[in-house]
């Protein structure tokens, strides 16, 4: 009962706390820029000022386009119902869950890219073209690194994966490393982030996720929004869970570490976006090959 | 017995239609409800062999040599009956309608007959138990279908692809007659006295492969897949590609019976052909400008991805690990379910497009939702299922074979081998599977119209929008009725793996409580997206709701034709695969200040036929012109050839 | 020491599958001086160090491999001007696919191959295999003839993990005779390289087929 009640707590928080954590990454950026920057809560700001206002709708867009934000809004949570975070489990856990959750993923991406095409306009299609390569290299990463950590902690769902990985020095270090960097690859990549995209260039033809997303307003704009932040917050959780060698300590701790990973976490996004520039088109398949390439070591050398 | 009975309807309403075949709303109206009837009626044996797990044979004796009338019905022919019988009848609910603009036009006689005769071979071919019967099934199923793809037989390009039909078909036969041949080992030709010598397992095992592969479609031996697919009418294709290739993966099922052991080569064997047709099938599905042909390349997929299952079902069987056994074989049965339902439901919708716009290239579509929304609807739900994504029927399946792969004991180079082989590649097709029917989808049905104006389109009839909702929903139920789904499987399984049955009970329970926890999420899945819905409308009923052109960027005259087509969404992926693909395109290149034309165009030729059968069949062919020779048409020399002949067998035999 | 032995193959292992996938020229020389520099250390963790051998080797190995080799190499980058580009026949993906199937075939090799000894490190010989395989992969596929020594080199140290197995069976005299060879190897392929750009304006490795004694005509 206590297990069940902590995980609806956690799974809360990452509803609440999600769209905090973009502002993070925003606010690292500005003081690397010397800047004072936009608050903390902008994007708290932002949804509530999207969904008090009215939608346009293009006049080429039919049922597809309004359809997007709703299915990739309802697959989103409840990804996040099945990840678990800070020591609890996850929500609803079972044998195979993280081929579930990545397949939400699927379905989401599916909705948004037809949403896009559905207006008809060459930037959207754009947008959506390079989405659907770069997740197609980007899934089997996720997949074969989340399989590498499935063997090493020899347990098949999420909730009993985290937090068990020991960092005791020896070549078992490398696979955890490896798996590591891939989860952090896939992060940025389905994350839209620089080095994979860029969140700030607006209207430029160099950028994917915002442009496929350049038709929406209103509640469908917030809804948009808020999915992006919750699957930050989720990509995040995995990361952070598989990576932390948490098991054993007390609740609550676990849950403040997990917490202080997760900022840490956007804090580091904000230095990478600072510090590096994002990577011309042609050249991303190869650091999402590379990923794949370093899921695939850790795999053998986990099973040898 | 039923099935024989819904044999005989089946075969009596084909020989009525083809007598009244010239008045044509008569033969396609008996052609339509025999068959519908014949499959209604098949279906009852079929589903209660299943839910009891009953085993029915039956026969009478024949006087072909080695041949005997013998039938059964056993789980793992129920299994494949489904699927079968299901697609059929609603081909011939949908073949009423689609075949409605010919009517009078043409003698539709033949069409109705065919097609009658090719679902009855299909049952005949699951539920013979006679080598000399299933090759003679085998045969008219081959021959009747090639009649159905010779159906606009006027057009090179169909006659072209029938013709590469019937060869590769008949050369896939020969492997199988002398497969069933050393099964006997000059003994009886029935399945059940069938029995594979221990020395030559490996090799009846490739013979299979070969065999039933070219029907099946498994990658180097697809070429004829990807040509008659799309020559054949709609609802023929919906019928080929849906279950006519599935006769494929049940022969090899039926032949891993025969077997004592299983060598581990094979399922390595198995697995490497699965990957190959499922990667590079969907590579080339997503390079095609044909809706047609991309829907036939998915089907290469998609056997790829039953292989894979087979291919670990097969391991797990060499190793005696029940767990991957069952996982390998429940993910591709049900895949084999699965593929028909969405295959057959894509191809319909395909058939509504080409019927209502007179095209089946996708750059020249757009916008299509608009005049059908029903089509687009359920051509959706398609889509998202034969990407397997939650919360239908494709993921299902998908997952079993994922989890199976999982099931490899640890340490190990081989647990990596599956793991990378069967995790990496699925995971990498369903990426480029969401891509190719994003484009499919989101090219033809949305946006602008592109060159075909949409005056003149319109909704299909109501037949064909029935054959069209039907799958779609099953679609959706068995997304959601997952475990349910388990009750139907376990027959098959139990047949192939051969695995008493509390040892099976254990494997499975794991994944059932999955399979449980997969259909509840997904039930939230569907009430989350109506109560976002509702609450949007909600949300929206006080505020103005506007409509207005598509944000342009500032550019102040958008065009339709400056939308994305499908070859420039396809862009970057086939870009990044060039290597494997090797598409053709040719270019004029805008230049000068005031540039006039420009244009670019690009094939994707298939690789295997490019590279390797074309230079063999030119190789034939260069070589039986040098013998034709011998043949100039002179009888005097013709009577030389008997002399010398004769001569030289008396030398020989004195000698 | 063992596990320390293996994490450091590990990495030898990363920077060989970098090196297919890299693009710059110049990182690609970086990381097989990094490369050498990581292999230079194996001799002091796989003998005892009661005695000089392993240290002299590991002193001439960090030397040689770290540091002049590379240097060697960087300066004919500067001299012959070359583009910074590898320039590969084979795609940078396909070489990150090919080197992944040649860590599977390592291992799988390694099963195969059982030694009579216990090596020092249970990775020291797939990672052997690999470099083997990736320096020769690197031969046959890329462009510029720089390249080639960058493949001699990797494809060198792949040997000298495999003759570090045998180290503590009395290998150091071969292993030194190898590094000559590749010294001079390297020294003597530096000034053709240079000499070769100063007459053909190019070190394109493709073009230079004019230096066949056969023509077409």
């Amino acid at each position: 009962m206590i297990s069940i009640l902590s995980s609806i707590l956690t799974v809360l928080c990452g509803f609440a706390l999600a769209p905090l954590l973009l502002g993070v990454v925003n606010r690292t950026k500005a003081v690397f820029a010397g800047r004072k920057g936009q608050p903390l809560l902008q994007l708290y700001f932002d949804l509530t000022r999207l969904i008090g206002k009215g939608a346009v709708y293009s006049r080429t867009t039919s049922w597809v386009f309004r359809a997007g934000p709703i299915v990739g809004l309802a697959a989103i949570a409840i990804a996040m119902t099945l990840v678990p975070f800070g020591g609890s489990r996850g929500l609803v856990s079972f044998a195979g869950d993280f081929f579930f959750v990545a397949y939400l993923l699927g379905i989401l991406r599916f909705l948004w890219v037809v949403a896009a095409l559905d207006t008809g306009s060459s930037f959207e299609g754009m947008g959506a073209s390079r989405e659907v390569a770069f997740s197609a290299l980007a899934e089997p990463a996720l997949l074969l690194a989340l399989t590498a950590v499935a063997w090493m902690t020899r347990s098949l769902s999420l909730s009993e994966m985290v937090g068990r990985l020991s960092w005791t020095l020896g070549p078992g270090v490398a696979p955890i490393a490896m798996v590591g960097c891939t989860l952090f690859v896939v992060f940025l990549a389905e994350n839209a982030r620089i080095p994979v995209d860029d969140p700030n260039t607006h209207l430029e033809l160099t950028m994917i996720h915002e442009v496929m997303v350049l038709d929406h307003s209103g509640p469908d704009f917030a809804m948009i929004q808020y999915t992006a932040a919750l699957k930050f917050w989720l990509l995040g959780a995995i990361l952070i869970g598989v990576l932390l060698p948490l098991e054993g300590l007390p609740m609550i701790i676990r849950f403040l570490v997990s917490v202080a990973g997760m900022f840490t976490l956007a804090v580091l996004v904000g230095i990478v976006e600072s510090t590096m520039a994002r990577l011309r088109l042609l050249k991303v398949p190869q650091l999402l090959a590379g990923a794949c390439a370093l899921a695939i070591f850790a795999l053998i050398l986990v099973v040898r | 017995m039923a099935i024989l009975i819904s044999i005989a309807i089946l075969l009596i309403s084909g020989v009525v239609c083809l007598g009244v075949g010239r008045k044509g709303a008569l033969a396609g109206w008996i052609g339509a409800t025999g068959t519908v009837v014949a499959c209604a009626l098949g279906l009852i044996p079929a589903l209660t062999i299943l839910l009891t797990g009953m085993r029915v044979r039956t026969g009478w004796d024949w006087t072909v040599p080695g041949g005997s009338l013998r039938i059964h019905l056993d789980g793992l022919s129920a299994f494949f009956l489904v699927p079968i019988l299901l697609i059929s009848g609603l081909g011939a609910i949908y073949g009423r309608g689609y075949l409605h603009a010919h009517e009078g036009r043409r003698n539709l006689g033949p069409v109705w007959f065919f097609y009658a005769l090719l679902t009855a071979a299909m049952t005949l071919v699951v539920i013979a138990d006679n080598a000399i019967l299933f090759l003679m099934a085998w045969e008219i199923m081959s021959l009747a279908s090639f009649a159905l793809v010779m159906f606009d037989g006027d057009d090179p390009s169909v006659r072209h692809a029938g013709w590469t039909y019937l060869i590769a078909m008949h050369l896939g036969t020969a492997f199988l007659l002398v497969m069933f041949l050393l099964l006997a080992g000059g003994g009886s030709l029935d399945f059940d006295q069938l029995h594979c010598q221990p020395r030559q397992t490996f090799l009846i095992f490739l013979l299979a492969v070969i065999g039933f592969g070219t029907k099946a479609g498994f990658m180097p031996l697809h070429v004829w897949l990807p040509e008659a697919h799309p020559a054949a009418p709609s609802h023929v294709s919906a019928v080929m590609s849906g279950v006519m290739i599935k006769t494929g993966i049940y022969g090899l099922m039926r032949t891993l019976t025969f077997f004592d052991s299983v060598p581990d080569l094979a399922g390595w064997i198995l697995l490497g052909i699965g990957m190959s047709s499922g990667i590079l099938g969907v590579l080339f599905a997503l390079a095609q400008h044909d809706l047609k042909r991309l829907l036939a390349y998915h089907s290469v997929e998609n056997i790829g991805i039953i292989a894979l299952g087979m291919g670990l079902g097969l391991l797990g069987m060499s190793r005696s690990i029940p767990a991957l056994a069952v996982f390998g074989f429940a993910g591709a049965l049900l895949h084999v379910l699965n593929h028909a339902l969405f295959k057959g439901l894509l191809f319909f919708g395909a058939g509504a497009i080409l019927h209502s716009t007179g095209t089946r290239q996708i750059d020249q579509l757009g916008g299509l939702i608009r005049k059908m929304p029903f089509t687009a609807a359920t051509f959706l739900i398609g889509s998202i299922a034969i990407c397997g994504l939650i919360p239908l029927n494709g993921f299902i399946s998908e997952f079993l074979i994922y989890l199976g792969a999982l099931q490899m004991p640890m340490p190990g180079l081989s647990a990596f081998a599956v793991g990378f082989v069967v995790i990496g590649s699925l995971a990498l097709i369903g990426g480029l599977a969401v891509a190719c029917f994003t484009k499919a989808f989101g090219i033809v049905f949305l946006g602008e119209p592109r060159h075909i104006p949409l005056d003149g389109v319109h909704e299909v009839g109501p037949s064909m929008l029935t054959a069209m909702g039907i799958p779609a929903a099953l679609c959706i139920l068995i997304g959601i009725a997952s475990p349910l789904i388990f009750l139907l499987l376990q027959p098959a399984i139990g047949i192939l793996t051969g695995l008493p049955a509390e040892k099976f009970e254990v494997s499975w329970s794991q994944a059932v409580s999955s399979l449980v926890a997969i259909s509840v999420i997904g039930l939230i899945l569907w009430l989350g997206i109506f109560l976002l819905a509702v609450l949007r409308r909600a949300i929206l009923k006080r505020r103005p709701v506007e409509s207005s052109v598509t944000w342009d960027c500032g550019y102040a005259a958008p065009a339709a034709r400056m939308q994305y087509t499908a070859t420039s969404f396809a862009g970057p992926l086939t870009n990044l695969f060039g290597l494997l693909m090797q598409s053709r395109s040719h270019r004029q290149l805008p230049s000068g200040l005031f540039p006039r034309q420009a244009s670019v165009e690009t094939h994707t030729p298939d690789v295997f036929q490019r590279f390797f059968y074309t230079p063999i069949f030119n190789a034939l062919v260069w070589i039986s012109r040098a013998v034709r020779r011998l043949q100039h048409g002179r009888v005097h020399l013709y009577i030389l050839y008997i002399v010398l002949t004769l001569l030289a067998l008396i030398l020989w035999s004195l000698a | 020491m063992r596990e320390w032995i293996d994490l450091l193959m590990v990495l030898v292992a990363v920077t060989n599958l970098a090196i297919l996938g890299v693009s710059r020229l110049r990182t690609c020389i970086r990381l097989s001086a990094i490369q050498g520099a990581m292999l230079g250390c194996l001799p002091l963790m796989v003998a005892p160090l009661e005695s000089w051998t392993p240290l002299l080797l590991a002193l001439v190995t960090i030397a040689l491999k770290g540091w002049v080799l590379p240097a060697l190499l960087e300066r004919s980058l500067v001299e012959a001007n070359v583009q910074r580009e590898v320039q590969p026949f084979v795609g940078y993906n396909a070489s990150i696919l090919i080197g992944v199937i040649a860590i599977a075939a390592s291992f799988w090799f390694n099963t195969r191959l059982p030694l009579p000894f216990d090596p020092p490190g249970t990775l020291m010989i797939p990672t052997a295999f690999f470099g083997v395989l990736v320096g020769l992969f690197i031969l046959v596929s890329r462009k510029i003839a720089l390249n080639q020594v960058i493949g001699y080199l990797v494809l060198e140290n792949g040997i000298y993990t495999f003759g570090l197995v045998l180290m503590p069976h009395q290998t150091l005299m071969v292993e030194l005779g190898i590094l000559l060879d590749l010294f001079v190897g390297v020294f003597v392929m530096g000034i053709a390289i240079f000499q070769i750009n100063r007459e053909f304006d190019h070190i394109d490795a493709d073009r230079m087929t004019g230096l066949r004694d056969w023509s077409d005509e």
